[in-house]
């Protein structure tokens, strides 16, 4: 075994065996469902509940205004913006009188500020009632207006992609889904990663081992060894976490009843209807346990765990250079903070366009930031779910990923430089100017 | 035959001629001390020597063959200044690693780290980590880590310092050991006793400039002063001589200087016409601690400046 590989043993090693890496393995993905069952209860249950007193001086609204989820309008009598407040209402909505020409003023007074969604939904209920209003003066009678709007809710959008010659069901939700999960996966293990590279580097030369080794072995060995080290411990850490999910959901098979198992395999192989003409009837939970694993079947799993694999390598390799170079050039934490900065901006501001680009795939910005190298790991994974060739054609894919390969060739050349003149500097407080000397000199 | 061969090496930075022109010989098996105020240009010719800078000029042959950092590297042993070990990671792992880096096979370097540690009593550190050492057991760590690969070239940058004297003592006896076993020695320190007491040869470098090359007797022959002391068991009340004149006096004891073209012994000749009983005689020779404060003071290296190299 070479050098490098003594090296790569070593920082492999060292934090495959530490306690930590045990338990943030095992413990991420939990708090990574805790995480998301949070946010779905806060969306659901975080709103305003508001209770919205009406003036109404139409007479109209008081059996058109539907409640909603989180507001209950009442209608109470002798209630004014002096009162409100005091006799319990959070909020109180004024509605003039119809003035069918010109749009009307519509006021709701409160204490605290209501939100956007709050405000929009009071809106449309508004414009609800209003149109209600409006078809009843036009003649269409009460009764055939109330089963006009309970039976034009069927609406249920399915969506199908060309595929060759067959058109193919695509699941927005699932690709949300995924693409949002492995872009934030991918953002926070760059850094997580990346930051270790930097810690191990800084470790090194304040210790002042770097210069027993560097007697030893080259800088850029002991460099690449330390980044390609911690590389195999993050995917090490994938590699568990695959395990961890397929051992759980095996598991979680032996809790499912027999009967409903054999009713979910009927309904695969007959593709989502029960076999013998509608005389079984799948029970519910056998069709939910289907309708979760069809979802989950729409998606193209190797395509996606693949690149997931190819963009954190090469997402890391690009970063965990920079960090490295960062990490020989200063020797105390406070310093490290400030050069730090440039290099975790781009990687935080990847994050942010992630979250634009899953809501809308194929703009210009989803698309120049999924081939530059800086922001294409996040972005990227982001897009994939969605789909190659259909949302990302291969060209975009291949680009992309050679962008990828010449970024971290380039990036680890120039930290490589860096490096070796940082690492065995001490005392001085080295600039961006000076690391750009040591970078671009002829050695 | 010489071991180490460094011909007219030079090493610019942007703001300092850090090695200027430096040349010498290291003679196999002897111990070797490179001195030099701070900011002299040693680490910086250290560095060339173990491989980590290139010399910007110059050669340096190493069992006259020219130095190969690469492959070369398992012939060198070199224990910086400032010290430097993994401290989380267990003694004895460390200690296996750091051989391997240096080119021993896995067992060979278990066998070796095994065999010092009993030497140095050491092993029951085995599982320990550098944490829960003081920084004079760190020290001796080191040092072995330093010497385990047994190189030909041992280079030390001031091994005693933080040490207890029975240790000190241990290492001392080590270094002898290894030169006995023909390793070459470099040793630099500021701490003129301990170069005085083990180096044969020194080298003494100044603003990136060799300025004294030479054995420790023969440096400190070339700076004598012709200064005797003289112990007698009476003193004569006055004491004038063309031959010499008395520079110092403390009780019976007389501290003299020969004036030029006059030899030891006419001070003898002087005193034994005098009737007076001689109980002592000997020559005074600098120390190198002195001879190291007049090289280097006036040159105001202390506060070396940063100058631009043209």
């Amino acid at each position: 075994m070479g050098k490098i590989g003594l090296i790569i043993k070593r920082e492999y090693l060292t934090r495959v065996r530490n306690k930590t890496f045990i338990l943030t393995t095992i413990l991420t993905p939990l708090l990574f469902v805790v995480f998301i069952a949070g946010s779905i209860y806060l969306s659901v249950k975080g709103k305003e509940d508001l209770k919205v007193a009406v003036i109404d001086n139409n007479g109209y609204f008081k059996n058109n205004l539907k409640n909603t989820a989180n507001v209950i309008f009442e209608f109470p009598a002798g209630i004014d913006t002096s009162n409100y407040l005091d006799k319990g209402y959070t909020a109180i909505l004024i509605l003039p009188k119809f003035e069918n020409t010109e749009k009307a003023q519509y006021i709701v007074r409160s204490k605290k500020s209501i939100g956007l969604g709050t405000k929009e939904s009071i809106e449309s209920k508004i414009n609800a009632a209003i149109e209600d209003n409006m078809l009843e003066q036009a003649g269409v009678r009460r009764n055939e207006l109330d089963s006009i709007h309970t039976k034009s809710q069927f609406a249920e959008l399915k969506s199908l992609q060309e595929h060759g010659n067959k058109a193919e069901e695509n699941n927005q939700t699932l690709a949300y889904g995924v693409g949002y999960a492995s872009g934030i996966l991918i953002y926070i293990t760059m850094l997580i990663y990346g930051m270790m590279v930097l810690r191990g580097v800084m470790e090194e030369k304040t210790n002042r081992i770097a210069e027993v080794i560097v007697s030893s072995v080259k800088p850029f060995e002991l460099m690449m060894g330390k980044i390609i080290g911690i590389g195999a411990v993050g995917l090490t850490q994938f590699f568990m976490w695959i395990v961890l999910i397929i051992v759980l959901s095996t598991t979680a098979q032996y809790f499912i009843p027999h009967d409903t198992l054999q009713q979910v395999q009927a309904l695969q192989q007959n593709g989502g209807v029960m076999p013998g003409g509608g005389m079984m009837q799948a029970s519910e939970s056998a069709q939910k346990i289907y309708g979760v694993q069809h979802v989950l079947g729409t998606a193209n799993w190797p395509l996606i765990v693949g690149c997931f694999i190819f963009y954190f390598l090469t997402g890391y390799l690009f970063y965990a250079a920079l960090f490295a170079a960062i990490g020989s050039v200063v020797e105390d934490v406070q310093s490290s903070q400030s050069l730090t900065l440039p290099v975790t901006m781009p990687i935080i501001f990847s994050f942010l366009i992630m979250s634009v680009v899953i809501y809308s795939p194929d703009t210009p910005l989803a698309i120049w930031s999924s081939l530059i190298p800086f922001t294409s790991p996040t972005v990227m994974m982001a897009r994939i779910a969605y789909g190659v060739p259909g949302t990302v054609p291969y060209w975009q894919l291949i680009t992309s990923m050679l962008l990828m390969i010449a970024g971290f060739l380039f990036t680890t050349w120039l930290a490589a430089k860096i490096y070796r003149t940082g690492i065995l500097m001490y005392g001085k407080k080295i600039t961006w100017k000076e690391m750009g000397k040591w970078a671009f000199k002829k050695s | 035959m010489s071991l180490l061969e460094i011909k007219n090496l030079k090493k610019y930075f942007a703001t300092q001629k850090a090695v200027d022109d430096i040349s010498f010989s290291l003679e196999k098996g002897s111990i070797f001390g490179l001195l030099g105020p701070n900011g002299a240009g040693k680490t910086t010719l250290i560095r060339m020597i173990t491989g980590i800078f290139y010399p910007d000029e110059g050669d340096i042959l190493l069992d006259g063959k020219k130095f190969d950092p690469i492959n070369d590297v398992g012939q060198i042993g070199y224990m910086p200044e400032e010290r430097g070990l993994y401290k989380k990671m267990k003694i004895g792992e460390q200690a296996v690693y750091l051989a391997q880096l240096k080119g021993l096979s896995k067992n060979e370097a278990i066998e070796k780290v095994k065999q010092w540690f009993i030497k140095f009593e050491m092993q029951s550190w085995w599982n320990k980590k550098i944490e829960d050492l003081s920084k004079g057991m760190s020290q001796k760590l080191q040092f072995v880590i330093t010497v385990l690969h047994e190189p030909k070239l041992i280079i030390l940058d001031e091994p005693f310092s933080g040490l207890d004297p029975v240790n000190a003592n241990l290492i001392k006896d080590e270094i002898y050991g290894l030169a006995q076993r023909g390793s070459t020695i470099i040793f630099s320190t500021h701490r003129m006793e301990q170069v005085e007491e083990i180096c044969d040869h020194i080298v003494l470098v100044n603003l990136g400039k060799k300025i004294l090359d030479g054995t420790v007797q023969k440096i400190k022959q070339d700076f004598k002063e012709n200064k005797f002391s003289i112990q007698t068991t009476e003193v004569p009340a006055n004491i004038s001589s063309s031959a010499f004149e008395v520079i110092n006096q403390k009780a019976n004891k007389l501290v003299v200087k020969i004036k030029e073209g006059h030899k030891s012994n006419d001070v003898l000749n002087y005193f034994l016409q005098q009737q007076m009983n001689i109980e002592a005689f000997n020559e005074i020779l600098p120390s190198l601690n002195d001879i190291f404060i007049w090289e280097v003071e006036g040159t105001k290296s202390t506060t070396r400046a940063f100058q631009p190299v043209a």
